[in-house]
C-alpha cells in the first residue's frame, strides 16, 4: 500500500501515474471506501476497468469539497480469487453506503464482478459483461426483450394497485419505464427502469479518429454538450499536459453557462406547464430558444457541437460578436427576469411547488445526490465552486442553496441560478481575455491516468481518462450527474400523489442518455 | 391578473412568418454543403481522411452522405483546395435514402407524399416521436416545434401522446438494442397509412453511434422511411421545412 493512508489526493486535470494509486486488498475494500466516508467523503465516482491480465480493477473516488481535493483507490477482483473457477467478487459499499448502489450494478453489469452483500443487485442498463461471464442475475440473452422485463418490487394489500409507464411517453422525451406502487392516489414506492437509451458510448470515445471521439462526448447527453466536453477535454489535457489558453476557457465558461441558462429556463417553464400556468409556460418556451440562439451564434449550432476540442475551442467570439451578444443578453436578462417573476408570484404556481417531492439533506447526501437537485435540499456543492477549472478560477459564481428539497427549491435554485449565469456572462463577455482560441495538444502521457470534472446544468459530470504504456487512450469512464440522481426522484415521489409525478419528474429533470451511455 | 395582461402584451406575437418569410440565421450556421469535385486535386483523400463518421467517399467523384454527416468541419478544414463547403441552406429533408448523397449534381428535395396518402393525411397530421437511442438533442429541437416561436399546430400537424391517435412516427436515435421491441410495437400500434420519419443522423445511420454493437444503425432495414431529415441534430427550421414538403405544404421545387 502506498499514498496517504491507502488514499492518493488527486485534483481535476492533472495526470498521475497508475503505479501510484494506491492498491488495496478486495476484501478489505469496502471498509477501506467506506471509512472515508466517515472523514466527510462523498463518493463522486466508482467503477471498473478490464485489465490485461483479466482481472477487473475497481477504482474509488471520494470527493472532499470543502477541501477542494478528491482521494481515490484501487482494488483487484478476479475470477477464482475465492477459491475454484468462482466469479470475481468483493464485499459490497451499497451495504454501508447506499450512494454506491447504482455504480455496483455498473461494474456487476459490465464485468461479470459480484458485489457480496449488495442489497438490492438487477440490471443497470441490461446489456452482456464484456467477456460475456454472466452477471450476478444470470447470463444475458439478447434475444430476450429484456428492460421492463424484471421482478419489481411490489406492495401487497387491499386496493394497492400497480401503474406501468414507458418506455414511450406521453410527450417527445426520452424512454425509460417507470412502474409505481399505488394505494389509491398515493404513490407507495417507484421502482425505474432505464437503459433503452444504451447506445455503447464509452468504447466509442477510444475511436481512433479523435474528431469522432471528441463528437461523442457531445452526444453522451445532447442537453449537456457542452458540460460533457468540459469534463472530457479536461481529462485529455491532463493526459497531455496541456494548459489552455485563458480566452480559451472564457469561451468555455460562456459556452457552459449558456447552456445552463437554456436548460434551466425551459425547465422552470416545462414546470409551469405542468401545474398549467400557461404564460410562463409559453413564454419560457421561447426564451429558452434564444439563449440556444446565442450558442448557435459562437459556433453554428444550438448545441454547442463542435465547439469543445481538447487544446481549447474551435471558434472563437470576436470582438464584435461580443457586443451584439450583450446586447440580446441584455433584453433577455429583462425578459426572463418578468416572467419569471410572474411564475413565482401565482400562488396557484406555489401551492403546486411547496412541499412536493421533499428530500431531505441527510437523504441527498446518503444517496449521494449532485446538482440543483441537492442543492435545494441545502447541500453546498458544485464544481464550479468547490474545484474551479478554467475562468472559474478568475470568476467566481455563488452557490445557489435551497433548504426544503421539494419542486419549489429545484425551481428557486434554477432561478437564483440563472440570475447568477446572467451576471457571469454579461462580465465575462465585456472583458473576454486574450489568447489564443485553440493550440493542437502534445502526446499523451503514458500509464497515466487523468480527469475532468464539469458542473453540467443537472451537476457534476466527471470523466476519467487511462492511458497504456504506449501513450495511447486505454479506456474512459464517463460519470453523468443522473446516475447520483435518478435514485433521489424514486425516493421523492414516495408519499406523493401519482399526479404528482410529472412536476416531479421535471423538477429533477435527468438525462436518460447520459445515465444509459 | 394585471401582471399577467401587462406581460402577455409586452411579449407580443413572436410566432416566426415561416414559410412566408425566410428567418435570417447566424453566419456560423451550418447548412446544406456544397461539393465540388473539379477542385478536388488528383487523388487527394485528405477529406475522406478526417471524416470522423464515414460520410465522404471520393469513388467516382466527390460524394458527401448527408445521413452520415455530423455537420462538424473536418473536412472544410482539411480540403486544400475548398471542395467542400457549408451554405446556409437549411432545406435538407429528402423522400429517399439515394438523395442524401451529396454530389456535384442537382439536391432533389423531399417530395409530397403520394396522391392517396395525401388525401388522407395532408390536411392534418398527427405524429408520435419515439425517441430511440438518442443523445436527447433531435427530440429537443423537434419539442421546440410546438413553442409559441414556431406554432407547429398552425400547419394542421401535432404530436400526440399514442401511436393509436397517430398517422405516423417520428423516431430519433440510433435504435439501441433496447428499444427495438418498443419501436416495432409502437409502429404496429399506428393505424394504416401510416408514414415514418427519420429524424437526425442517428436515425438515419447511426450517427456518431454508427458501429456500435450496442445499435442497429439507424431505422433503415427496420422500418419503410417515408421523409429522411438529415443533422446532428436538425435545426428546427429544417425538421419544419421537411414537414411542410411532407405534406405538400412547401410546394415541390419551391424555396420556402
Amino acid at each position: 500500500m502506498n499514498g496517504n493512508g491507502g488514499w492518493l489526493p488527486v485534483r481535476p486535470g492533472q495526470a498521475v501515474e497508475l503505479a501510484a494509486i494506491p492498491l488495496i486488498a478486495a476484501e478489505e475494500f469496502a471498509s477501506h471506501v467506506v471509512s472515508g466516508r466517515s472523514r466527510g467523503g462523498r463518493l463522486a465516482n466508482f467503477f471498473g476497468r478490464r485489465l490485461p491480465d483479466n482481472s477487473v480493477r475497481l477504482y474509488a473516488f471520494l470527493a472532499f469539497d470543502s477541501a477542494s481535493c478528491l482521494e481515490l483507490c484501487s482494488t483487484d477482483v478476479r475470477r477464482g480469487q475465492s477459491g475454484g473457477s468462482s466469479a470475481p467478487a468483493y464485499p459490497s459499499i451499497t451495504n454501508h453506503w447506499p450512494a454506491a448502489q447504482a455504480f455496483e450494478r455498473e461494474i456487476a453489469e459490465q464485468y461479470g464482478v459480484h458485489p457480496l452483500g449488495h442489497p438490492w443487485l438487477k440490471p443497470l442498463r441490461y446489456h452482456a459483461t464484456d467477456d460475456g461471464a454472466p452477471a450476478p442475475w444470470g447470463a444475458f440473452d439478447p434475444t430476450k426483450v429484456i428492460p421492463g422485463d424484471y421482478p419489481f418490487f411490489r406492495a401487497e394489500g387491499e386496493e394497492v394497485h400497480e401503474v406501468a409507464v414507458g418506455p414511450v411517453h406521453a410527450g417527445i422525451i426520452e424512454p425509460g419505464h417507470f412502474r409505481f406502487q399505488c394505494h389509491g392516489e398515493e404513490v407507495l414506492h417507484l421502482e425505474i427502469v432505464l437503459g433503452y437509451q444504451h447506445r455503447g458510448v464509452e468504447p466509442l470515445l477510444l475511436h481512433p479518429n479523435a474528431a469522432r471521439s471528441a463528437i461523442v462526448a457531445e452526444t453522451i447527453a445532447g442537453d449537456a454538450s457542452i458540460g460533457h466536453a468540459t469534463a472530457y477535454c479536461a481529462a485529455i489535457e491532463g493526459l497531455a499536459g496541456a494548459k489552455i489558453s485563458l480566452r480559451a476557457a472564457a469561451i468555455r465558461g460562456i459556452a457552459l453557462e449558456l447552456e445552463r441558462l437554456a436548460n434551466h429556463v425551459g425547465d422552470l417553464g416545462a414546470l409551469c406547464t405542468d401545474v398549467a400556468f400557461l404564460p410562463s409556460s409559453a413564454y419560457l418556451g421561447r426564451l429558452r430558444g434564444e439563449y440556444l440562439n446565442l450558442t448557435l451564434e459562437i459556433c453554428g449550432n444550438r448545441f454547442g457541437r463542435n465547439l469543445m476540442r481538447p487544446g481549447g475551442v474551435r471558434f472563437d467570439i470576436p470582438e464584435d460578436m461580443a457586443g451584439r451578444m450583450r446586447r440580446r443578453l441584455d433584453g433577455l436578462q429583462r425578459e426572463t427576469a418578468e416572467v419569471l417573476d410572474l411564475m413565482f408570484d401565482q400562488s396557484s404556481v406555489l401551492a403546486r411547488f411547496e412541499g412536493i417531492g421533499a428530500l431531505t439533506e441527510a437523504q441527498a447526501d446518503e444517496i449521494g445526490m449532485v446538482g440543483p437537485a441537492a442543492r435545494a435540499c441545502g447541500c453546498r456543492r458544485d464544481v464550479r465552486c468547490d474545484y474551479p477549472h478554467g475562468v472559474f478560477k478568475f470568476s467566481h459564481i455563488p452557490i445557489a442553496v435551497e433548504t426544503t428539497g421539494d419542486v419549489y427549491a429545484r425551481a428557486v435554485v434554477r432561478w437564483l441560478e440563472v440570475q447568477r449565469s446572467l451576471e457571469f456572462l454579461m462580465e465575462l463577455l465585456e472583458n473576454t481575455p486574450e489568447g489564443s482560441a485553440f493550440e493542437p495538444i502534445q502526446a499523451l502521457k503514458p500509464n497515466a491516468m487523468a480527469f475532468g470534472l464539469s458542473e453540467t446544468w443537472r451537476g457534476e459530470a466527471m470523466h476519467v481518462a487511462f492511458t497504456d504504456d504506449a501513450g495511447k487512450l486505454a479506456f474512459i469512464k464517463v460519470k453523468d450527474p443522473s446516475i447520483h440522481n435518478w435514485f433521489g426522484l424514486a425516493l421523492a415521489l414516495r408519499g406523493m400523489a401519482i399526479s404528482d409525478f410529472p412536476v416531479c419528474n421535471k423538477s429533477f429533470n435527468l438525462s436518460y442518455a447520459g445515465h444509459d451511455l | 391578473m394585471l401582471q399577467i395582461l401587462k406581460t402577455r402584451l409586452r411579449q407580443g406575437h413572436r410566432t416566426t412568418k415561416f414559410p412566408l418569410e425566410l428567418p435570417t440565421l447566424p453566419v456560423q450556421f451550418r447548412g446544406r454543403p456544397l461539393v465540388d469535385s473539379s477542385k478536388c486535386p488528383s487523388g487527394c483523400q485528405a477529406c475522406v481522411e478526417v471524416c470522423p463518421s464515414q460520410a465522404i467517399s471520393t469513388d467516382g467523384g466527390l460524394k458527401l452522405d448527408l445521413g452520415k454527416c455530423l455537420f462538424c468541419t473536418e473536412c472544410v478544414d482539411a480540403c486544400p483546395e475548398g471542395a467542400l463547403r457549408y451554405t446556409q441552406d437549411h432545406r435538407l429533408a429528402v423522400s429517399r435514402r439515394a438523395d442524401l448523397v451529396l454530389t456535384d449534381g442537382e439536391w432533389k428535395l423531399a417530395q409530397r407524399m403520394a396522391d392517396d396518402l395525401h388525401r388522407t393525411l395532408g390536411r392534418a397530421l398527427r405524429l408520435r416521436e419515439v425517441c430511440a437511442g438518442s443523445c436527447n438533442a433531435c427530440d429537443l429541437d423537434t419539442n421546440v416545434l410546438n413553442t409559441v416561436g414556431w406554432d407547429l399546430s398552425r400547419f394542421g400537424i401535432q404530436f400526440v401522446a399514442s401511436p393509436r391517435h397517430a398517422d405516423g412516427l417520428v423516431v430519433t436515435g440510433a435504435i439501441s438494442r433496447n428499444m427495438h421491441a418498443a419501436l416495432l410495437s409502437t409502429y404496429e400500434a399506428v393505424p394504416k397509412p401510416r408514414v415514418v420519419i427519420a429524424l437526425g443522423a442517428c436515425a438515419i445511420s447511426g450517427g456518431p453511434f454508427q458501429g456500435s454493437a450496442d445499435v442497429l444503425n439507424g431505422v433503415e432495414g427496420v422500418l419503410p422511411v417515408d421523409l429522411f431529415i438529415p443533422g446532428c441534430p436538425p435545426h428546427p427550421l429544417t425538421i419544419l421545412d421537411g414537414l411542410l414538403r411532407l405534406i405538400g405544404k412547401i410546394p415541390n421545387g419551391s424555396q420556402t
